[in-house]
């Protein structure tokens, strides 16, 4: 048995099979940072820590004449987020019910979707986790208004081509930012439409844990590096006569390689407006 | 194009899958030159040319094996399968059966939901 223990849960083939692949559908449909980030792994749970290649003096030596240092390394975070099924409901799986009540799954996958791309975007200090907008050197670029979102990407575009860090690019965009692009026009034109033909080499990208505007970034490869341990999996705690308790789990860690690979369009909050 | 054993219009896949075709591609072109060359080498009446083609063919398992590794680093379908297998002790057969029920994978890696890289998804 491995760490999931999986073939310790009261669930059949049928409802394993269903519970897993609603989880990736929602998750493939949440995940933002892994569609724009290099992605290194899954290297399976022994996988503690990155090599970061650096070394950390240790200050105030021994006095034996010898200079010590300690190899600098990021470890990986693990997550783990349970969520409670109703036995009965899942045994109906194997009877061919196709309609079982996945909303536990549903909210969890989001749930642990929303706690990835935050590290990515923005950082996660206790798990020593810089993320792509507190990394980046460029001013963030103001958008006060929905129709100055085109001139803003081309702004940020500049930012990037004068900083030396070439496309292709893709414009990340939290929940409101994502929802003004799509849903406005300029004199009849969609504001996306209008970003997308004169800038081909843009993609957009939904991610809904990204906060207060968007991120234009450069997909090149090599700027940023999602290093999985364990990949996103489904596990067993326990389970009483009716109800058995899963979790959603996954080890990681990210690294900024390159800080100027970034710009923030910061949206001013709705309050603001 | 550069190959021509797509099976869908190229517009219709991503660019991840696209590669992934190419180290397919890649993969099997060298794994039949291995054949090949084993087969030659076998035949072939003169020793130093038998030499020669011996070598040839353990260069081409080298670059087969590089091509597998980035295929194992970009699936984590390949990656769980060739951590169970490879290099597993056994009867074949007995090390699937302790597998599939959950006992017998060499690798720290349990089985997951298959995400992996998402470059390339819309």
């Amino acid at each position: 048995m491995d760490l999931l223990k999986r073939s310790k849960a009261p669930l059949t083939d049928e409802a394993w099979e269903q519970v897993d692949s609603e989880a990736a559908r929602v998750l493939k449909l949440h995940l933002a940072g892994r569609k724009v980030v290099d992605f290194s792994g899954p290297h399976g749970w022994k996988l503690g820590a990155v090599n970061t290649g650096r070394l950390k003096p240790i200050e105030g030596g021994r006095g034996d004449g010898v200079a010590n240092a300690l190899r600098a390394v990021q470890p990986l975070v693990e997550v783990r987020a349970p969520f409670k099924m109703r036995i009965a409901e899942l045994d109906d799986a194997s009877r061919g019910a196709e309609d079982l009540d996945l909303d536990p799954v549903i909210a969890v996958a989001e749930r642990v979707a929303h706690a990835e791309d935050a590290a990515i975007f923005h950082g996660y200090k206790e798990a020593q986790i810089t993320g792509i907008i507190e990394a980046s050197p460029h001013k963030p670029i103001a958008i006060d208004a929905i129709l100055a979102w085109p001139r803003a990407v081309v702004a940020a575009v500049e930012v990037l081509r004068a900083a030396g860090m070439n496309g292709p690019y893709a414009l990340v965009l939290g929940l409101q930012a994502y929802d003004e692009l799509d849903a406005y026009s300029e004199e009849g034109y969609p504001l996306r439409r209008r970003i997308q033909q004169s800038m081909p080499d843009v993609s957009f990208v939904w991610a809904p844990a990204l906060k207060g505007g968007g991120v234009l970034l450069s997909t090149r490869g090599g700027d940023y590096e999602l290093t999985i341990g364990q990949d996103l999996s489904i596990g067993y705690a326990a389970h009483d006569r009716t109800d058995v308790e899963l979790y959603l789990t996954e080890s990681f860690t990210f690294r900024v390689l390159e800080e100027k690979a970034s710009v923030f369009l910061k949206r001013a909050p709705a309050a603001a407006r | 194009m550069s190959s021509e054993t797509y099976h869908e219009s190229l517009e219709l896949l991503s660019e991840e899958t696209r590669n992934m075709h190419r180290a397919i591609v890649s993969l099997k072109e060298e794994l039949e030159a291995v054949d090949w060359y084993q087969q030659r080498a076998e035949a072939c009446s003169d020793e130093e040319l038998r030499g020669v083609l011996t070598h040839n063919k353990n260069e081409e398992i080298e670059h087969a094996m590089m091509v597998l590794e980035w295929i194992r680093r970009h699936s984590p379908v390949f990656d769980t399968n060739i951590k169970t297998y490879v290099g597993a002790q056994g009867p074949i057969l007995a090390v699937e059966k302790a597998a599939e029920s959950g006992g017998g994978a060499s690798s720290s890696a349990s089985p997951g939901l298959g995400i992996g890289s998402l470059r390339g998804v819309k």
